[in-house]
């Protein structure tokens, strides 16, 4: 079979087994969108702007686990998608973005849409491909999805000159089944020697907890991390990336960890001795200050990625290998062990737990007038059973879902940890809800991150993905607002904007439902009405407490058991703010 | 402490701004760097000279390990090793001169590649030390120029950095 370079691009990703593209047609790219155009297998996602286009893509591959693909062209297409590409690196979400390029003999002379995006994406990506041979094409495209979905996962750029695609340049077309890089092996299994070693320090531990990371939602292996937690009657924590691999509403769970986690996470971490780290990567924001993070603790950690062992924190018994084989393996040995986990020790420290959970870190002014965002993420957990999707921006209504929403199954709890990119919420939950049209998806954002990509609004509505947008609008940055509340004596500087469009009317201007709530009251009714609506998009504007915060906290430079809890009960309500 | 790591990479175009890229974004430092094709041309071969703690050498080979056109690297200072970097300098020379600086050469096991009424081009190969201790001989107001390849390196014995 002949095919045109554009046709064999079409066609490899529909051997891949792509469902979406998610793109924005340009000038490098239009022999490209002509072969889209010629075919129907391959569903293609217009959005309003390239950023919504990458963290759709990214949405959908959170949420599937398959690897997410984008669209754009040279240049202008290629900068706005930078943001999305960086965000899924940081995350290392699977993805694959088909960047246009300028003609190959024109690259280089500054010609009309010509960015340089390999040497751009480059400290972005796991890899990056320019094609420059369309005989290589199928290949290459082969290979970015291999490297995009194996190991540590990431996104990986191919970048398309236009006279690559051109269609009147043809050439035998045969997508491999296969593909091998000599010089790319991720390792799979995990040393028996390690795990071993791992397996009886953890039997041998007195004050153990299990710290589990967004490793164990890409490596499938949630299962395995339940059942270990469960065969080890230890207490777990998570992070943000991690959420909803081991169920949240389990009693053995702690709650999150790091900057702003439980009281009894962060304290069982710094009194810890033995700690078991699964697909964490011990990031600044989970440990505070280094030189202070768990002080008592032989570290036990397992990664994928060799480079994430000893990167920040020295490590004890470091295990390279896929999570999912390493649990079970290590699950065998715990269970064939004469050793069992230390009863009496165990007791003891679940004692401990108990009382440092009675400080009841997450609790907040029930009786306030005003609507607290806790509230409203309680509500929202009620009313959609706890099953739903949640996508989130970034800042603290980020927080107050990861706090308040319990997640007990993976895949389910969708936010930018690593790169903390605002604007992330909506587009990505349009690829949730694209892959699981009949699942509940909602959108946690607050005002300022709902703005940053807000366009897409319109791409909800062009392919019907009813989602449910939670504006949590304080009308103000609230975390950098909270962060100069703490930081900089309340000096607000520009955490605040004197002009905010009317949601509602923004909302149905685009085609979709608006709804403003002002009194905690409403909040529920709302939330019910707005999920009964099951075909329309809503958009839920919450006027909540402008002055609440986030606990609790651990400031920068502070280490776990240096946390900022809620002063008492009620009293942010009536604080003053400049 | 001082560390050459030999890579064997994919001789692809952009590999060469893998490495020196993910040493300007991490923040590691480049001593010197140098780069070739093998005796396989689909193969490059780098030595790259750098310093750190055993921590950073360690985040670094890891970190280049990481990368997809790497295909195997080595710690040489870890091992017996021996390593050379060639260096040319050029020097004025004055009638009075030239038996001196041919004389130095000669000590160093240098070779003058080009002369002219008031130069010579010195050619020298050796350990990076040696070198320095010839530039550190002649007159600095006589060096016109210096150009060094930076050190490359190779392993002894049977072992060898291949596929």
């Amino acid at each position: 079979m002949e095919l045109s370079g554009a046709q064999i691009l079409v066609q490899s990703l529909i051997d891949e087994g792509v469902e979406y593209i998610f793109g924005y047609p340009g000038g490098a790219v239009l022999h490209l969108y002509d072969a889209l155009f010629q075919q129907d297998e391959l569903k293609h996602i217009l959005v309003r702007h390239e950023q919504g286009a990458t963290h759709a893509a990214d949405g959908y591959a959170r949420a599937t686990g398959k690897p997410g693909v984008v669209l754009v062209t040279s240049g202008p297409g290629a900068t706005n998608a930078v943001t999305g590409i960086a965000t899924a690196y940081m995350d290392s979400i699977p993805m694959v973005i088909i960047s246009g390029q300028v003609s190959l003999p024109v690259i280089g002379s500054d010609a009309f849409q010509e960015v340089d995006m390999i040497g751009i994406t480059r400290p972005c990506v796991k890899h990056n491909y320019l094609v420059k041979d369309v005989t290589k094409l199928a290949e290459t495209i082969k290979k970015a999805f291999y490297v995009a979905t194996t190991g540590r996962p990431g996104p990986v750029v191919i970048d398309v000159p236009k006279d690559i695609t051109a269609p009147n340049i043809k050439v035998p077309y045969k997508y491999p089944k296969k593909v091998s890089i000599r010089s790319y092996n991720p390792v799979v299994t995990g040393h028996k020697g390690q795990i071993k070693k791992a397996v009886d320090l953890l039997l041998s531990a007195h004050k153990p907890i299990i710290y589990s990371g967004g490793g164990v939602v890409l490596g499938e292996a949630s299962k395995e991390l339940t059942e270990l937690t469960h065969a080890l009657g230890y207490p777990i924590t998570s992070t943000l990336m991690g959420l909803g691999a081991y169920p949240g509403t389990d009693k053995q769970f702690i709650g999150m960890l790091g900057m702003h986690g439980t009281y009894e996470a962060n304290m069982a971490m710094h009194e810890s001795d033995v700690i078991i780290a699964i697909g964490a990567r011990f990031d600044d924001r989970v440990t505070g200050k280094l030189d202070l993070f768990c002080p008592y603790a032989k570290i036990i950690h397992i990664d994928i990625d060799p480079a994430s062992i000893s990167k920040t924190v020295r490590v004890d018994i470091p295990i390279v290998g896929d999570v999912k084989p390493v649990l079970e393996q290590m699950l065998e040995m715990i269970k064939e062990s004469s050793k069992k986990p230390n009863k009496k020790a165990l007791e003891l420290w679940w004692h401990q737990i108990g009382q440092w959970q009675a400080v009841n870190c997450l609790e907040f002014d029930r009786e306030s007038p005003l609507i607290k965002p806790q509230h409203v993420i309680e509500q929202l957990y009620e009313v959609t059973k706890g099953d739903a999707y949640v996508t989130s921006d970034v800042g603290q209504h980020q927080m107050w879902a990861a706090q308040y929403y319990p997640f007990d199954k993976p895949r389910h709890w969708i936010n930018s940890g690593g790169l903390g990119t605002m604007g992330f919420g909506l587009p990505a939950a349009i690829g949730v809800k694209l892959a699981f049209p009949h699942a509940d998806v909602a959108c946690v954002t607050g005002e300022a991150s709902i703005q940053m990509c807000i366009q897409e609004l319109s791409t909800a509505l062009q392919y019907k993905t009813p989602i449910k947008i939670i504006n949590l609008n304080n009308r103000y940055m609230g975390m950098v607002r909270q962060w100069q509340e703490f930081s900089y004596e309340s000096r607000y500087s520009h955490s605040y904007m004197d002009t905010i469009p009317e949601f509602v009317k923004l909302a149905e201007a685009y085609g979709h439902v608006g709804m403003r709530i002002d009194k905690p009251e409403e909040v529920r009714p709302a939330l019910e009405a707005a999920f009964a609506m099951k075909d329309r998009t809503v958009f839920l504007d919450i006027m909540t407490d402008r002055t609440e915060n986030v606990y609790p906290m651990i400031e920068a430079g502070k280490g776990h058991h240096d946390m900022k809890l809620r002063v008492a009960l009620g009293t942010t309500t009536d604080r003053e703010l400049a | 402490m001082r560390h050459i790591i030999s890579i064997l990479m994919e001789n692809e175009s952009g590999a060469l701004s893998r490495v020196a890229g993910l040493f300007s974004a991490r923040g590691y430092n480049i001593e010197s760097l140098t780069v070739a094709p093998t005796q396989d041309p689909s193969l490059s071969r780098m030595t790259l000279v750098t310093r750190g703690s055993e921590e950073i050498i360690e985040q670094i080979t890891k970190q280049l390990n990481k990368l997809i056109d790497v295909v195997k690297l080595i710690d040489l200072a870890e091992s017996f090793h021996i390593e050379r970097e060639l260096m040319m300098v050029k020097i004025k020379t004055t009638a009075e001169m030239r038996d001196e600086i041919r004389s130095m050469a000669d000590i160093f096991r240098g070779k003058i590649i080009d002369v002219t009424p008031a130069t010579y081009i010195v050619e020298m190969t050796g350990p990076s030390e040696k070198l320095d201790a010839f530039v550190a001989a002649i007159d600095p107001d006589s060096i016109i120029e210096v150009v060094r390849s930076g050190p490359t390196g190779i392993s002894r014995g049977e072992k060898g950095l291949h596929l």
